[in-house]
């Protein structure tokens, strides 16, 4: 463990730094001013790559729910957890970037588009998704959550249609959507969505280490407090001693009710 | 297929036979959604003209209320007495238990309509300008989108830590899409301009989407363990 620790974490962190940072320079110095919007449409370098990592989390996550719910396999349920947080993560910063670029440019903060309520609306899918993980407990906590995964991506398109009624207001999409970009916004545009999905699989890479540590912790935890705290006693004699002072207790307790 | 139509036919019996003898969740659900429509009534002028173009969000939004109130009893009672326990050990199909328990659900919330909407009506002076016959399909494809996707949450929620608050936290975001259309459609039929095709059409899909979902992952849901 401390060897892939000093292999791969730390090369990692340091290469994701530091293209962060180029991207950061590239978004910030390099990229073109933008002539209608100025300098507020910089945020547009973190605010799409956001967008797509969280869209491509949300993704795996889905995928990882089935995996689990056809082959039951532990690790796949730890990556849904694992891409269903650092998902949501992204997804915040998406739905703050947003507004912050909407009220200079739209003179609002918030307006009930299409693109903007589908993105809440998966945000709320999801964070209820962390809410019924962390409140249900025990052994079914992956079953439940990967049916409610399922549910959820089931519900994405429904929703979108439902607003595709109303007239949008977002910007088009600008990778097969029609719309027009210089070719040196693009360059740095793809350069930060680099950047970020390193930072999205590094920050969920540890995560999930995490989990699967807690996970074994817990099940040595659960072993030891099974056999008993002084070693390990003679099987049977141990199991119907115990069972016997458990049934003593229950009938005491029910005695004088 | 009889086997199953037998099985839902024999819990749907039982559970209206139960809710006939105590009437608990149609008596709090009906006065829940009174105490919904009258609080409204204050919080937003009934006279007003726009009280026309809200009434349909109003009304959507205290049924949605109610049916979470009925919704959370739905499986409470199979606790006692190990009643779900021996479901999951019955050769019984699961998705012929839940389709019962979300006819019992279907005909509780569309009684409670029954009631709520002349009264609502009453309390706000509507009256609909468009096709009023289109919200008959409006209120059943409605309600059975509620119904469906709550009686999966519920059960889903008795599996977790404080259960009453957690099926809400589950079924509001999911159902935002049919509550949309309810209202919109509603809206549409009471103002009268336009159709409400659109959402018909939108809620039909919604409905086949996910009953189609819950009945074939209902099965993992009771056996969760």
């Amino acid at each position: 463990m401390k060897k892939a620790l000093l292999v791969f974490a730390v090369p990692a962190a340091v290469l994701t730094a530091l293209l962060l940072a180029y991207a950061f320079y590239q978004a910030m110095w390099v990229a073109p001013m933008e002539r209608t919007m100025g300098e507020v449409q910089r945020i547009f370098y973190y605010h799409v790559p956001s967008a797509w990592t969280a869209f491509l989390l949300f993704f795996v996550n889905l995928v990882a729910s089935v995996t689990y719910l056809i082959r039951r396999n532990t690790r796949a349920d730890a990556v849904a957890l694992v891409s269903a947080e650092v998902g949501v993560v992204f997804c915040t910063v998406v739905l703050v970037t947003g507004p912050i670029w909407a009220r200079p440019v739209w003179g609002i903060w918030w307006t009930w588009d299409i693109r903007l309520t589908t993105t809440l609306v998966l945000w709320l899918i999801y964070v209820s998704y962390l809410m019924l993980r962390r409140f249900s407990d025990g052994a079914q906590t992956p079953k439940l959550a990967a049916v409610l995964a399922i549910f959820g991506a089931l519900d994405v398109p429904l929703v979108y249609f439902s607003i595709w009624f109303f007239r949008t207001q977002h910007p088009q999409p600008v990778i097969g959507g029609g719309g027009s970009i210089d070719p040196r916004m693009l360059h740095v545009l793809l350069i930060n969505w680099l950047a970020f999905s390193c930072l999205a699989l590094l920050v969920g890479w540890s995560r999930y280490r995490l989990e699967i540590m807690q996970r074994d912790l817990e099940e040595e935890l659960a072993l030891e407090s099974l056999l008993g705290d002084g070693g390990l006693p003679p099987a049977s004699a141990g199991a119907s001693s115990r069972t016997g002072s458990l049934l003593n207790r229950t009938s005491s307790r029910m005695g004088p009710g | 297929m009889s086997a199953l139509k037998s099985i839902t036919g024999a819990t749907l019996a039982k559970d209206i036979r139960l809710e006939w003898r105590s009437r608990d969740a149609i008596n709090s659900m009906l006065f829940f959604s009174l105490l919904v429509v009258v609080i409204f009534s204050f919080s937003f002028d009934p006279n007003a003209e726009e009280s026309r173009e809200i009434a349909a969000g109003l009304i959507w939004v205290a049924f949605l209320f109610a049916a979470v109130v009925a919704l959370n009893q739905t499986w409470a009672r199979e606790l006692r007495n190990q009643v779900l326990d021996a479901y999951r050990v019955s050769p019984a199909p699961a998705s012929s238990l839940f389709l019962a328990k979300a006819l019992g659900n279907f005909s509780l919330v569309s009684l409670l309509e029954a009631v709520m909407a002349p009264l609502f009506m009453i309390f706000y002076n509507l009256r609909a300008l468009g096709p009023a016959w289109q919200l008959i399909p409006v209120a059943v494809l409605g309600t059975w989108a509620l119904v469906v996707n709550g009686t999966f949450f519920a059960a889903m929620s008795l599996r977790t830590r404080s259960r009453e608050i957690m099926l809400p936290l589950l079924l509001f975001p999911i159902s935002i899409p049919a509550v949309q259309s309810m209202v919109e459609a509603t809206r549409v039929l009471l103002a009268g301009d336009g159709s409400a095709r659109f959402w018909l059409v939108l809620l039909l899909t919604y409905d086949v989407v996910f009953t189609t979902a819950c009945l074939a992952l209902f099965e993992t849901v009771l056996q969760a363990e």
